[in-house]
């Protein structure tokens, strides 16, 4: 273990022979001000914008009550960039913006400039260089995105490479507003679903219980507190081969990852049997409708790198069938509401099964009460 | 700065005798087409002098698990001198194969609120992480860390110094108050009700040893919204959803009223903003006005985000308050319920109460939640009656979609109950109208 790192746990090394390295002390001085990075104009008119419109795709034009005005130019990232990409993005931001930029929720990249005469040149740098202008208004934003192999210690599968595939499909839904309202696309890489809820959630959907290395457990893992993360109760104490461990009910076992994060030799991943899952309807503005969680309406597509083309195939379809049907301001889980279920399913040509059918706490409140049906 | 120096020539060592270039012909596959490709500016890494050996092998395993289909890194135990958390540590389960990148550490710093940022420190942030680090950085990670993504041991603390001294400090991991993340807002936004910066910073700075030294049940985060369009998500993924909102009429420009009937038509008009209002609150008068019944009126936007030049939030801002958002771990995903209607959100003194209360919720948790729980959890626990009597909040009709349908509950207070609501609400018992006081 290096200097200048503490380890709780490790024990602290007896006096040593060369002076003990200093430590600096840190200064806890959390969330910076914003005020410090904005631009100017931002500064000066905070908290007294007027009303905002956007001039085409990827601009907005925001009007200060001051008659002040401010035009912003959104373009999309890979999300995980090297500094020579963000370098890359603060050369256009010193050159063809005025040095203050800010990043979306959804990890969009956008200038801010105080004259509209440097829109056009920003748009067509931009493009140039490959970080497409759009995601404003009712276009298809960038895919919020987790993890995955390239750093998640649980992930099923990667984010990364499902979100590039899916944006590369999605670019020209992305750079122009032409969707009925916005879309958000999510993606999560084990079933915990950090990428959150979404228009449409491509979700990692485990298959199998976890394959036990009984051999590992008794040392690895903290065994009451894997019992008790279990939500099913389906894990109990167990002797095998003469080591403490752990065992699984697999007739209860909901396949959910829950047990693997504080118990890593409960492999819950495996080529096969890791799959992904497709849900629809969730968001969370409360424009129009309150918000709602997504809904599944796909599971057991493979997990299969580098593109993944039977998730982008199932995308499309339910992407489309939205694009062609809803009414303007119908988000997904609006326009399945007026259309019903059995439409849904129909006009995007996927099956209804058993599972989606909700077992879960509530599930009763899932179900159809009336008499209202749809033929 | 002669530890950096040191530390080029070490990697400017290693650079020059590490193993020929992983080959990588599945990620080859996502450098082509539109969008930008995270594969691109890994080999970018790669190729670079400071960072190339460790990069060549962290592509080497990312390809290994594209083939594989499984990931292989494995968490631990690494944080910097005088905090517990904001560091997530992996170590790799085949370093055997890939040495180079056996540890890949990544640290989490927060950002400015609002996500604001000039090119300068930008830059100055490239410069620390390409020194001690990958070079590789996430702008941002799903809580709103800023991701400096893959580091030895030695280099978390290097890093850290540097970044502190440029006035960014860790964020939250593990049982911990995490990173916060605040709309645009009052930066750029019409819609905002409140300071939404302000209202993040003077909560999460006041709490600054809650996000360093993980000693909650678990994790807890807040979430700033100003508007009901939540733009960060608040009431997914919240625990603590602060959602702007108004308590005086909406404003109507009938002038712009008129002006957006006459460009869109009255018949879209009357469909896409008078019937999808979702409480039947608007009307289009015969001369194209607007007419609003704002005593029905849920605040949800609609009409406001289609005809955004013609419609505005009241004077009267402020905020919601909704508790107990998250993800499906483990009980399955839970929605923030509204626990504080309105709070008004202008002065001083009205943040230092939002303060109070945010850390009032935070001692709660701390004392009550089970471990792992999650404050929504505790929630459903204990039951909303219990929650908000510990929490000194009185009922409100705004908490439920409807009162209760099941009749197993005891009531034999429930004429000294609606005595205190009418004393709340400063009326008569026989409905006469006399508005509360406050």
């Amino acid at each position: 273990m290096s200097q200048g790192t503490v380890t709780p746990g490790t024990p602290a090394p007896a006096a040593a022979k060369a002076p003990p390295p200093k430590l600096r002390k840190p200064i806890e001085s959390g969330v910076p001000d914003p005020m410090q990075y904005m631009h100017p104009i931002m500064r000066k008119n905070y908290g007294n914008w007027a009303w905002h419109e956007r001039p085409r795709p990827g601009v907005l034009r925001h009007v200060a009550k001051s008659g002040d005005e401010i035009f912003t130019v959104r373009a999309g990232t890979q999300r995980q960039m090297d500094v020579g990409t963000i370098r890359k993005l603060c050369d256009i931001a010193d050159t063809y913006g005025e040095g203050h930029v800010r990043f979306t929720t959804r990890s969009n990249i956008e200038y801010m400039v105080g004259s509209f005469e440097k829109v056009p040149k920003l748009i067509e740098v931009l493009t140039k260089e490959g970080f497409p202008v759009g995601g404003t208004g009712n276009s298809v934003s960038m895919i919020s995105h987790t993890q995955g192999w390239l750093h998640c210690d649980i992930p099923g599968t990667d984010a990364s490479g499902v979100v590039k595939s899916l944006m590369d499909m999605l670019h020209k839904e992305f750079i122009q507003e032409d969707m009925p309202n916005r879309v958000r696309i999510t993606t999560s890489c084990c079933q915990i679903n950090c990428g959150g809820q979404g228009d449409i959630s491509i979700n990692v959907q485990y298959t199998k219980p976890p394959k036990i290395d009984h051999e590992k457990v008794g040392n690895v893992c903290e065994r009451p507190s894997v019992v008790a993360r279990c939500p099913v109760a389906a894990i109990r104490p167990a002797m095998v081969n003469g080591k403490p461990s752990l065992e699984v009910d697999e007739k209860k076992c909901v396949c959910c990852g829950a047990c693997y994060p504080p118990c890593p030799p409960m492999q819950i991943n495996s080529a096969e049997s890791t799959k992904l899952a497709i849900w629809v309807g969730g968001k969370h503005s409360n424009a129009r409708s309150k918000p709602t969680f997504h809904k599944l309406v796909v599971a057991n597509l493979p997990n299969n790198p580098p593109r993944w083309p039977e998730v982008e195939e199932v995308v499309r379809k339910i992407l489309y069938a939205y694009k062609e049907d809803a009414k303007d301001w119908e988000r997904m889980g609006e326009w399945i509401d007026r259309i019903g279920w059995p439409q849904f399913f129909e006009k995007t040509g996927l099956a209804f099964t058993k599972h989606h059918l909700d077992t879960w706490v509530g599930a009763r409140h899932t179900m159809n009460m009336s008499a209202h049906v749809r033929f | 700065m002669s530890d950096a120096k040191k530390d080029d020539v070490v990697k400017a060592t290693t650079a020059k005798t590490r193993t020929p270039n992983r080959p990588t012909p599945k990620l080859d596959e996502l450098e082509s087409g539109p969008w930008p490709s995270f594969v691109t500016g890994l080999k970018r890494l790669r190729d670079s002098e400071q960072n190339g050996a460790m990069m060549n092998d962290l592509l080497g395993q990312l390809e290994h698990s594209y083939t594989e289909r499984l990931g292989y890194w494995k968490g631990g135990t690494v944080s910097v001198f005088g905090y517990g958390g904001g560091i997530i540590p992996r170590f790799s389960e085949v370093a055997d194969k890939f040495p180079e990148s056996k540890e890949f550490h990544t640290l989490r710093v927060m950002p400015p609120a609002g996500f604001h940022y000039d090119t300068n420190v930008l830059r100055k942030m490239c410069d620390i992480w390409e020194r001690h680090g990958s070079g590789l950085i996430a702008f941002h990670g799903q809580s709103g860390d800023i991701m400096f993504q893959g580091t030895t041991t030695a280099g978390c603390q290097k890093a850290f110094d540097e970044f502190n001294e440029i006035g960014f400090d860790l964020g939250g991991a593990g049982p911990a108050l995490r990173t916060s993340m605040s709309c645009v807002g009052h930066a750029r936004c019409e819609m905002s009700n409140y300071d939404e910066a302000r209202a993040l910073r003077t909560i999460l700075n006041d709490n600054v040893g809650e996000i360093h030294r993980p000693a909650l049940p678990y994790k807890f985060k807040f979430k700033f919204s100003g508007c009901p369009n939540d733009c960060v998500n608040a009431i997914h993924r919240a625990d603590f959803a602060v959602i702007g909102t108004w308590r005086d009429d909406m404003k109507v420009d009938q002038e712009e009223v008129k002006a957006y009937v006459e460009q869109v038509g009255r018949k879209y008009v009357i469909d896409h903003v008078i019937a999808m209002c979702p409480t039947r609150a608007l009307s289009l008068n015969d001369d194209n006005t607007l007419e609003v019944e704002n005593k029905s009126c849920v605040r949800c936007m609609h009409c406001i985000n289609v005809m955004h030049k013609a419609l505005a939030p009241g004077d009267d801002k402020g905020a919601s308050i909704m508790i107990g958002g998250k993800r499906s771990l483990k009980v399955g995903d839970l929605m923030g319920t509204m626990i504080v209607p309105f709070m008004k959100l202008e002065t001083d003194e009205d943040y230092a109460k939002l303060k109070a209360f945010a850390r009032q919720v935070i001692d709660f948790f701390a004392e009550n939640a089970l471990e792992h729980e999650r404050i929504g959890e505790t929630l459903d626990r204990i039951g909303l009656p219990a929650f908000i009597d510990a929490l000194g909040i009185q009922p409100d009709p705004n908490m439920v979609k409807h009162p209760r349908t099941s009749s197993y509950v005891r009531t034999d207070d429930f004429t000294d109950e609606a005595e205190k609501y009418f004393a709340r609400k400063g009326a008569h018992k026989d409905g006469s109208a006399k508005e509360a006081a406050e």
